[in-house]
């Protein structure tokens, strides 16, 4: 078992198009850093110096890694990880 | 309940109980029913704090022109608030929201301008900012970054929720501009030592994620992480699925948005269920279903629903 990585369109150039990846580490640092080494640019489109990049939302299950540690997150296998953009979202 | 007029009749709303949800006598579900004001939605709260604010520091004459990008409840709150007021509302919203939305506008008499569907709210706040700019002396009260959006929760929402329930541990609202979770957020931490504030965030079809770039994200200016304990994701089939518990359930007609925020509560009532902890949890029920019956979000199977919902802004 892998850690399933859920990648949104606008970041599928990384990925061959690929919607879901696979990668593995304790950490959301450490799966960041594994994926990086096949899927060249994609760690650098996610985090700079600060961390998880601004309109970057990540989710661990479901919940956003911000509220449980951010990068440092701990992350285990059969965990679902969904990166999306930050957007105004719908009806307000 | 007696009022000088249907724009003070806002807030004030019932919290009631959720007793088949809650997963017992020590875990409890509580549901602010929003519906129950002028418009039928939590938005008619910012709506009249808004509108007062800009009226107080003069922004606002008979006759100006207010402009606001809206796919909703937001606009219909505006325009009642405009139309008893006598001021114009242009509405900038998404070419994808609902006809009910659209057809409740207009009969308040507010003109509506359409945004391309893709890229959601955040096309419809950049054609609003350009029209803004264009029209200097329109009035664009901007939701998002308004601070009488979040104030109207903190001085009414917050303090009806406490009244009602003081021992109150989670509150679970919907997560748009911001306004409901950070001001009744902020009153309740100040009020309740280890409440925890959480977010619900509706999951769209990738249609809704269509930015050309990163770079042109979006995060409303009120939003403030350290007034939040977490942030959940729902997708559209979780909320659906939870939107017709509520009404099968509870007898509780909510809109989409009420079902992703159930998701959110039922998973810190689980979690506090198997932790043996009390927990009474209070959530806001934004709006009722009616405006989403054209979406089929009620009728057929889930998977139906959740296919005619797929590329719909439903929250």
């Amino acid at each position: 078992m892998a850690i399933e990585v859920r990648i949104p369109t606008i970041l599928r150039s990384y990925t061959a198009g690929e919607k879901s990846i696979e990668g593995s580490g304790s950490t959301l640092d450490e799966l960041f850093a594994d994926l990086d080494g096949r899927y060249d640019g994609l760690r650098e489109r996610l985090i700079d110096e600060a961390g998880l990049r601004r309109f970057i939302n990540v989710y661990l299950n479901d919940e956003d890694v911000r509220f449980l540690g951010g990068l440092s997150a701990p992350v285990s296998d059969g965990d679902t990880v969904t990166v999306l953009p930050a957007v105004a979202g719908g009806a307000r | 309940m007696r009022y000088e007029s249907l724009l003070d009749a806002f807030g004030g709303t019932p919290l009631v109980g959720l007793p088949r949800l809650s997963p017992g006598p020590d875990v409890r579900l509580w549901a602010k029913l929003e519906d129950r004001n002028p418009t039928g939605s939590v938005k008619d709260r910012a709506a009249a704090y808004m509108v007062a604010a800009a009226e107080k520091d003069g922004l606002l004459h008979p006759g100006s022109v207010i402009l606001e990008p809206t796919s909703g409840n937001t606009g219909i709150s505006l325009a009642l608030v405009a139309r008893l007021r006598g001021y114009q509302l242009i509405c900038v919203m998404p070419e994808n929201t609902s006809a009910e939305r659209r057809l409740l506008l207009e009969a308040y008499g507010a003109s509506i301008v359409s945004s391309p569907a893709a890229g959601g709210s955040n096309e419809a706040v950049r054609v609003a900012q350009g029209l803004a700019k264009d029209h200097p002396d329109w009035v664009m009260l901007y939701q998002y970054g308004n601070e009488a959006n979040a104030r109207a929760h903190y001085e009414t929402t917050g303090p009806e929720l406490l009244t009602d329930l003081p021992e109150i541990t989670h509150f679970v609202a919907g997560l748009g501009t911001s306004g409901t979770l950070m001001g009744t957020g902020r009153f309740l931490r100040e009020h309740v030592p280890g409440v925890q504030i959480v977010a619900a965030e509706p999951r769209y079809g990738e249609l809704v994620y269509g930015l050309r770039n990163l770079s042109e994200g979006f995060v409303p200016e009120l939003y403030d992480e350290s007034v939040l304990t977490s942030r959940f994701s729902v997708s559209s089939a979780d909320a659906l699925r939870r939107t017709r518990e509520l009404l099968s359930e509870e007898g509780l007609f909510a809109g989409i948005s009420s079902g992703c925020v159930l998701h959110a509560a039922l998973g810190l009532a689980a979690k506090a269920q198997a932790a043996g902890q009390r927990a009474d949890i209070a959530m806001i029920i934004a709006d009722a279903g009616w405006k989403y019956l054209s979406t089929g979000a009620y009728g057929g199977t889930l998977a139906e629903a959740e296919a005619r919902l797929e590329g719909q802004l439903w929250a």
